[in-house]
């Protein structure tokens, strides 16, 4: 694979900024979009525009075919028994607030308990909170060790037959940890829990099989796997999303409206009031397909190169600790903590040398906590990052050191 | 941004108030307090105030964490504004604002002394409200009612 040939593919990373050429660091808050998937928003609008759904016209019938067509290539993506399986959402954040609402309030009691975990992002924590205010159910959570991984022995303790759901994150947006999903759904299952994973840092960087994991959810954006903003999706086991009921009312999901009530229409529409993101759908697609070109496996492969070049380049550096795991597979970013100056402080110092990194809390303020750090920098890579890119940043942070120290 | 720039952000005045905090810490009660934070970022500042029988600043303490700029501006503010009627300190932290703001120039220079040092983040909007953090709360803490901590 000519990596440094995938850089072509992106327009916005041919800039310089403050004079230096840009180097991109912050994929894990949203990454960049190949010409592929530009390309496709705009055939979309120049060409198809129009909405989506019962109309007859021409524009109508392609603008819901390329929607539908997308929802399939969403399904063939994550290995969903069904295209059926997919609702379009905004996002990660939307589809979590769509289990913990449609399924949540009709399935949650007092008694019950949500079990999540320590490294959960906030859109994977706040929902659950307002759940259990809603439903009496309780929210307890998975330690954290030291390490960044896991406490598997607190999570066996606290898998009781109260747990109805359990909600983790695939990779830590903080630490970078991979967390064993897979296994945790099984015993989480084996108990009769319903299981939902938040993959909005493992899609479309590591090949992802729901059937494979075996959990009842997954969520997941568009916006940090090449696709636009403002598109995302939930993926739902079938069984589950027909006895679930809606939970925003409006056009496109129901049967037969009458002034007092109304009949749903079958899932996904269910679950898809009001005129979707069709352009973002259509541009999801585009993404999953230059994805699926350059294969899930060599970009997967390509991610852990650049976060172990990232390990070794930036654990060198005096007075700099790297929170999550150190050693074995690990998610395509670094966050750390320098001894010599604050997160913004660093990222004010690297932004002058053309270098993107985000700094503080990363929407996971309890984790922060838990390490005792006020927040962390962090370095996150996708496919169209160079080892020569974290080189350059192990360089200006080496100067960052001295000025500061 | 360049380099320029930004080493006249990061002035080594500036970076020795970040690494040597003056009039660092608490003090007893009774005293004036307020705690200031910018959620965005996570930065916070603590002020204690101890007022004499004129209105004047008496003693000023403060703690606090974040980044060199908001830990540094209120160090120095600190030092500027001890033994300052608490209407001298409001005028301050007005004229202190212009500066950091770009915002016209302030009535009395002079005043401000070194606090002037930090006109480099005018360069930098987003680090408006690390400089103005630690005034904030002193602020907060002078319209506080007199009463002591609990």
């Amino acid at each position: 694979m000519d990596w440094p040939r995938i850089r072509d593919d992106f327009p916005i990373l041919q800039q310089e900024v403050n004079g230096h050429p840009l180097i991109y660091l912050d994929s894990a808050a949203s990454s960049q979009k190949p010409r592929s998937v530009i390309q496709a928003l705009t055939h979309y609008y120049e060409r198809d525009n129009a909405n989506v759904h019962r109309a007859l016209h021409a524009l109508s019938m392609r603008a819901t075919d390329g929607f539908e067509a997308a929802r399939r290539t969403v399904a063939r993506f994550i290995s969903a028994s069904s295209e059926n399986e997919i609702i379009f959402t905004r996002g990660t954040t939307e589809g979590v607030n769509l289990i913990a609402n449609a399924w949540g309030n009709a399935n949650l009691k007092p008694g019950d308990v949500i079990l999540s975990t320590g490294m959960e992002h906030h859109s994977d924590l706040v929902p659950w909170q307002l759940a259990a205010q809603r439903t009496g159910a309780t929210l307890k959570h998975i330690p954290v060790l030291d390490d960044g991984t896991l406490d598997i022995e607190a999570f066996e303790k606290l898998l009781t037959p109260e747990v109805k759901l359990l909600a983790i994150v695939h990779i830590s947006n903080s630490l970078g940890t991979i967390n064993p999903v897979r296994e945790m759904c099984a015993k989480a299952k084996a108990l009769g829990a319903t299981t939902f994973v938040d993959a909005a840092q493992s899609a479309g960087h590591i090949p992802l099989r729901v059937q494979d994991i075996g959990c009842d959810f997954l969520a997941f954006s568009g916006h940090k796997i090449c696709a636009p903003t403002g598109i995302g999706v939930l993926y739902g086991r079938m069984a589950l999303l027909e006895a679930m009921p809606p939970w925003h009312g409006g056009g496109e999901m129901i049967l037969t409206v009458t002034l007092d009530s109304c009949t749903y229409k079958a899932p996904p529409a269910r679950f898809e009031a009001g005129t979707p993101d069709i352009a973002g759908a259509i541009g999801l697609a585009a993404a999953i397909d230059y994805l699926e070109a350059i294969g899930l496996e060599n970009i997967e492969q390509h991610g852990l190169q650049l976060a172990s070049h990232a390990l070794e380049k930036l654990g060198s550096i005096e007075g700099l600790r790297i929170l999550g795991p150190t050693t074995g597979p690990r998610g395509s970013l670094v966050a750390f903590h320098c001894d010599f100056a604050h997160p913004h402080d660093i990222v004010e110092w690297a932004n002058t040398y053309g270098i993107a990194m985000r700094g503080g809390h990363h929407c996971t303020q309890p984790l922060m906590k838990r390490f005792k750090v006020p927040g962390t920098t962090r370095a996150s890579f996708y496919l169209y990052n160079t080892t020569q890119e974290i080189d350059r940043l192990a360089e200006v942070l080496e100067s960052a050191r001295k000025f500061f120290s | 941004m360049s380099p320029e720039e930004l080493r006249d952000l990061y002035q080594s005045v500036i970076l020795d108030h970040s690494r040597k905090p003056r009039n660092h810490g608490e003090i007893q009660p009774p005293c004036l307090h307020a705690h200031g934070d910018n959620p965005s970022c996570g930065d916070e500042i603590d002020v204690w105030v101890k007022l004499d029988d004129q209105n004047h600043i008496a003693d000023i303490k403060f703690t606090g964490q974040g980044c060199a700029i908001s830990q540094a501006s209120a160090s120095m503010m600190t030092v500027k504004v001890k033994g300052q009627s608490t209407t001298a300190a409001a005028a301050m932290r007005e004229d202190f604002r212009r500066v950091v703001m770009g915002d016209g120039k302030p009535q009395d220079e002079d005043a401000l002394g070194e606090l002037t040092l930090l006109e480099g983040v005018q360069k930098f909007p987003q680090r408006v409200k690390c400089a103005m953090l630690g005034w904030r709360a002193l602020e907060q803490a002078l319209e506080a009612p007199a009463a002591p901590l609990a």
